[in-house]
């Protein structure tokens, strides 16, 4: 699988080139600045980019604005997201064209590779990352009311939780140590209380649900 | 020894009135010419106002107006050392032709430069050309008596007044020479002292009043000390943080891996054990410098503005938050770093005391000034006394000499406005 990365501190980008190579990837291009990047993703089409927010030169949000470039000119390029602080504000920008496949994680999550990986490998196949913190804001605010939500037992919780970032049923079951048909149940009953319509396809219902979360704002 | 220090101050007092002379002639021939096109210009600028035209021209003429006044303030400062203040206030860039005409038509200091040119055409131009002919027409005298009167007395009967001396010939020509040295003698100190009096009028004129400054001065060492004090106790917070936060978890982590170094073999489990320890450690002193940093200076404000850094916060509260944002530009990272954290606290105030479940927040720049308002469906009340929040707000809005207005009746709603003259870029 090949990967394009971004990412402009060469301690960070150096950790990463080897970890995603130790796992298999093949690194395209390891880039650290904004023109680099656009370049990069326009010519050498990877399977996944794993790009920082903050980029050379302007430090500001440059590798998120090619990211979204990028995405717009191919629809449902495969981008993994990485700063040093999550904002709901971009997880909505990043989430906005509904096409999946988008990857939106604090740098912190580096430290657990396993998770990493397996969060870098779920993009690519087209699904969703999104960072525990962000799904915990977007929960926080929508459980303040008499919400749906409020209705939900704290296991359904975990489990909508855990769902929202983009885990599918069976890497639910692993991290909550239950079987696949217990959370199955979860599931379908958190659909049933949000009053979703059930998906098979797990990248759909990742995608519904946290459109579900995110109204009304 | 005496003779040649008086000698000495002759010379210097000769060459001071010399160049007064001079500097008067420079200054007349440059005063009435840019005066009366100025004044015409100035005149008929506002009069086209109304046809629109005016809107155009105006705000072009009065910064030529400014630049001619402020040319003569640095005049009077290297010729005579007189300092003339000006407080023009802060100009909207990038605004409607009609509010940069308005706001300049509305700044004091703007005005009294335009009521200063009928005066320095006039009053101002005779004070600059004394000098010079005060020395001039003496040194015409001695140059007539010297021979020049028959240049001037061309043909015979012909007669040349030397002011009330009729010019024949050489005796009277002498005459000339005389009241010429008689006027020189007398005045020959005086050039200098007019030149001064000739800035010391453009002074009065088109000086910034005492009272305004005194005013300026006295907002300014309040609103610094202010300032002062306020980074000086976020710094000690900054300080207080870093140090039982991140620091301490820094030395917990150094720590562990050194007693996991040791116990790596002999204990394998318990050094598992630490090894999570440590890597908690270490996510937690991120948060914590996460938590810190957006304190200090928030990552979305540096990355994209003041627009999307409001709409970032109100993403974060637990209330249902309208954004509203119109910025052209982005105001100096200072200004925005102060408008975001006096809405942060205005935010934090009304979820935690309004008991609204609404809040709306609007930004926007007009006429040079960045305003923003926060309104909820709270239960009102809010004031800015002492120990309040809202003080603090305001004495932080006070630097960039921004202001707050609180609306707050019993029973709400609550509406908090605050302003703060900016530039956008």
């Amino acid at each position: 699988m090949r990967v394009v990365l971004a990412e402009d501190l060469f301690l960070l980008r150096d950790g990463l080139v080897r970890m995603l190579e130790a796992y298999g990837f093949e690194i395209a291009a390891a880039v650290e600045s904004g023109p680099e990047l656009a370049r990069a993703l326009d010519e050498l089409e990877p399977d996944v980019a794993v790009v920082d927010v903050r980029l050379p030169p302007t430090h500001t949000d440059e590798g998120l604005q090619c990211a979204l470039a990028a995405r717009r000119a191919r629809p449902g390029l495969p981008v993994l997201v990485l700063s040093q602080h999550v904002e709901q504000l971009y997880a909505r920008e990043l989430l906005a064209d509904g096409n999946g496949a988008i990857g939106y994680l604090l740098k912190d999550r580096v430290f657990d590779a396993e998770q990493f990986i397996d969060a870098v490998r779920r993009v690519a196949a087209g699904g969703t990352a999104m960072d525990p913190q962000v799904i915990r804001q977007l929960l926080s605010r929508r459980s303040a009311g008499t919400t749906p939500l409020g209705r939900l037992t704290p296991r359904e919780r975990e489990v909508l939780e855990l769902m929202a970032q983009g885990r599918s049923n069976a890497g639910i079951a692993a991290q909550l140590v239950v079987t696949e048909r217990a959370i199955a149940k979860h599931t379908s009953n958190i659909f049933a209380k949000l009053g979703l319509e059930v998906s098979d396809d797990d990248n759909r219902r990742v995608l519904a649900v946290l459109a579900h979360l995110d109204r009304d704002r | 020894m005496n003779t040649d220090e008086d000698r000495a101050g002759l010379r210097a007092q000769a060459k001071e009135t010399l160049l007064a002379a001079v500097q008067g002639l420079v200054l007349a021939v440059v005063v009435l010419p840019c005066g009366v096109a100025f004044l015409a210009l100035t005149l008929l600028s506002v009069a086209l106002v109304p046809l629109g035209i005016g809107l155009v021209t105006t705000p072009a003429v009065l910064t030529g107006v400014r630049a001619l006044a402020d040319a003569r303030r640095r005049l009077a400062a290297e010729w005579c050392g007189v300092t003339i203040p000006a407080v023009y206030r802060p100009l909207p860039a990038g605004a409607n032709p009609w509010t940069r005409t308005v706001a300049l038509l509305g700044d004091p200091q703007v005005r009294r430069d335009a009521l200063w040119l009928p005066v320095d055409m006039t009053a101002g131009f005779v004070t600059a050309l004394l000098p010079a002919v005060l020395v001039f027409f003496p040194v015409q005298g001695l140059l007539v008596g010297a021979g020049l009167w028959r240049a001037y007395a061309g043909e015979p009967g012909a007669v040349y007044w030397y002011a009330f001396v009729p010019v024949t010939g050489q005796a009277t020509a002498l005459g000339a020479a005389a009241l010429g040295a008689v006027v020189l003698a007398a005045t020959w100190r005086l050039p200098p002292r007019l030149l001064t009096a000739h800035f010391t009028l453009t002074r009065a004129m088109i000086g910034a009043s005492h009272a305004a400054l005194a005013e300026r001065v006295q907002v300014l060492t309040e609103t610094r000390r202010d300032a002062v004090d306020t980074s000086a106790a976020e710094l000690r917070r900054i300080e207080r943080d870093l140090h039982d936060g991140a620091q301490a978890r820094l030395v917990a982590m150094g720590m562990d891996l050194g007693t996991i170094e040791m116990l790596v073999e002999r204990d394998p489990a318990q050094a598992k054990r630490l090894i999570a320890q440590a890597r908690r450690n270490s996510a937690d002193a991120l948060e914590e410098l996460r938590d810190l940093v957006r304190g200090i200076h928030p990552p979305v404000l540096a990355e994209r503005g003041l627009g999307d850094a409001v709409r970032a916060l109100a993403l974060r509260l637990p209330l249902v938050t309208e954004v509203t944002v119109e910025l052209p530009g982005r105001a100096d990272a200072p200004v925005e770093s102060a408008a975001y954290f006096a809405v942060n606290e205005l935010l934090t105030n009304a979820v935690k005391h309004s008991g609204a479940d609404r809040v709306w927040v609007d930004v926007h720049h007009t006429d040079g000034r960045l305003r923003v308002t926060v309104t909820d469906n709270g239960r009102g009340g809010a004031s800015v006394g002492a120990g309040s929040g809202l003080a603090g707000v305001e004495r932080r809005l006070g630097t960039f000499d921004g202001v707050l207005a609180v609306s707050s009746p019993a029973g709400g709603p609550t509406m908090v406005t605050m302003e703060i003259p900016c530039v956008l870029s």
